[in-house]
């Protein structure tokens, strides 16, 4: 069979992943798309490790750590500085997790997508901090355990809803702004393919499961994944110069199949279950009516 | 001549095989060179490979490259095997 995914490698073997780890597949995509013309930068998050403690590097693209809140800004300095020397050739990327993108590094992503730099921002949602032991994040969904929202006799299970940092992005009317998910790498690859065609800022997305953050068995990383995008929890869309497509799935699952297979979720009661159904479920009529706009 | 500090090295060089506790095992029999395996493995730990004594019943397969698993660097989380369409890959419990 033909090879569906570009075929070069740019992540190494030996990288310091746990095993069955989403977000090692979604820079390994991100990066066949990319191609090696390439420089990275990676603020403090899970990324920040998997390449490796020094003298080892895990990316065979040059690769800047920044500080937790600084990811926007070093990618506007970066492409700036590249430009400066004649290198418009390559492409920036940021490569950050869901509290460097939608707590902590908000601002300065929000500020580089509005300065129009040539970059492509990626968020790889895991959907906690999971690199320093699973705390809470504005990107948790509601009813799910985490570190600082222990369950216990009183319940305290995360109750605000996620936050979406890829509306914000549409919201503030940045060029390219995707959704991806790991469970279909082909659309992966189209959505980046896109993003390098078009010069300005992009934005994607990924959602990447946790086996230790999320509570499952390390084998479902692509089933957890498949599952989201089928029960519309994390619904995929692009919004390419002013318009908004939603991916509408042929086959849908229900969201207790998706909550069952994950220990973070298993202390929901049916009420609660039937409240996550019920959100999701407005949350999709919004989308249908945004694309119909 | 000037000392020039060590810049880095390849993380390719590590061995990650003792994280693992279960191994995967391909049976090349039922393998259909769909590389599914290869495309989600999280490790990079499978490899195309075109090796003669790798075979299938089928000569259509036999001409194309066949994934062949790296047990330095697979860290056993199953993907292959639970996305492994024709059921070829066979997860088998470590030994000391």
């Amino acid at each position: 069979m033909p090879l569906t995914i570009p075929k070069e490698e740019y992540v190494n073997q030996g990288h310091t992943a746990c095993a069955g780890c989403g977000a090692a597949l979604a820079m390994r995509y991100v990066l066949k798309g990319m191609g090696p013309k390439t420089a990275v930068a990676i603020p403090a998050s899970c990324w920040a490790i998997i390449p490796g403690e020094y003298p080892y590097t895990a990316l065979k693209v040059p690769l800047l750590y920044t500080t937790f809140a600084s990811t926007g800004a070093a990618i506007s300095g970066l492409r700036e500085g590249l430009n400066a020397q004649g290198k418009e050739d390559y492409n920036v990327l940021a490569f950050a997790g869901d509290g460097g993108t939608a707590d902590i590094g908000l601002q300065a992503l929000s500020a580089a997508m509005e300065r129009g730099h040539d970059v492509l921002f990626v968020m790889y949602d895991n959907e906690a901090y999971m690199n320093t032991g699973i705390q809470r994040s504005s990107s948790t969904p509601y009813g799910a355990w985490t570190t600082t929202t222990p369950v216990g006799l009183k319940r305290n299970f995360k109750k605000e809803k996620k936050k979406y940092v890829s509306d914000l992005m549409i919201a503030q009317n940045v060029p390219y702004v995707a959704t991806a998910s790991i469970g279909y790498p082909e659309d992966l690859e189209r959505k980046v393919a896109i993003a390098k065609s078009i010069k300005g800022p992009k934005f994607i997305q990924i959602l990447s499961p946790c086996p230790p953050g999320w509570y499952y068995n390390t084998a479902d990383t692509i089933k957890v994944s498949r599952l989201a995008v089928e029960s519309k929890v994390f619904p995929l869309y692009e919004f390419k110069s002013g318009k908004f497509t939603l991916f509408k799935p042929s086959k849908t699952t229900s969201i207790a199949d998706y909550l069952s297979l994950q220990g973070r979720f298993k202390h929901l009661n049916d009420e609660e279950i039937k409240s996550i159904e019920e959100a999701v479920e407005e949350r999709w009529k919004l989308l249908l009516k945004k694309e119909q706009n | 001549m000037a000392l020039l500090p060590l810049m880095y090295v390849s993380s390719e060089t590590k061995v990650m095989s003792s994280w693992r506790t279960t191994k995967p095992v391909i049976d090349y029999s039922k393998c259909t060179r769909c590389e599914i395996c290869w495309k989600f493995c999280p490790d990079m730990a499978i490899n195309l490979v075109t090796d003669p004594k790798l075979k299938t019943p089928n000569d259509r397969f036999n001409a194309l490259e066949a994934p062949s698993i790296d047990y330095d660097h697979c860290k056993g989380c199953g993907i292959c095997q639970a996305e492994c369409p024709f059921g070829a890959i066979e997860m088998v419990r470590e030994e000391i």
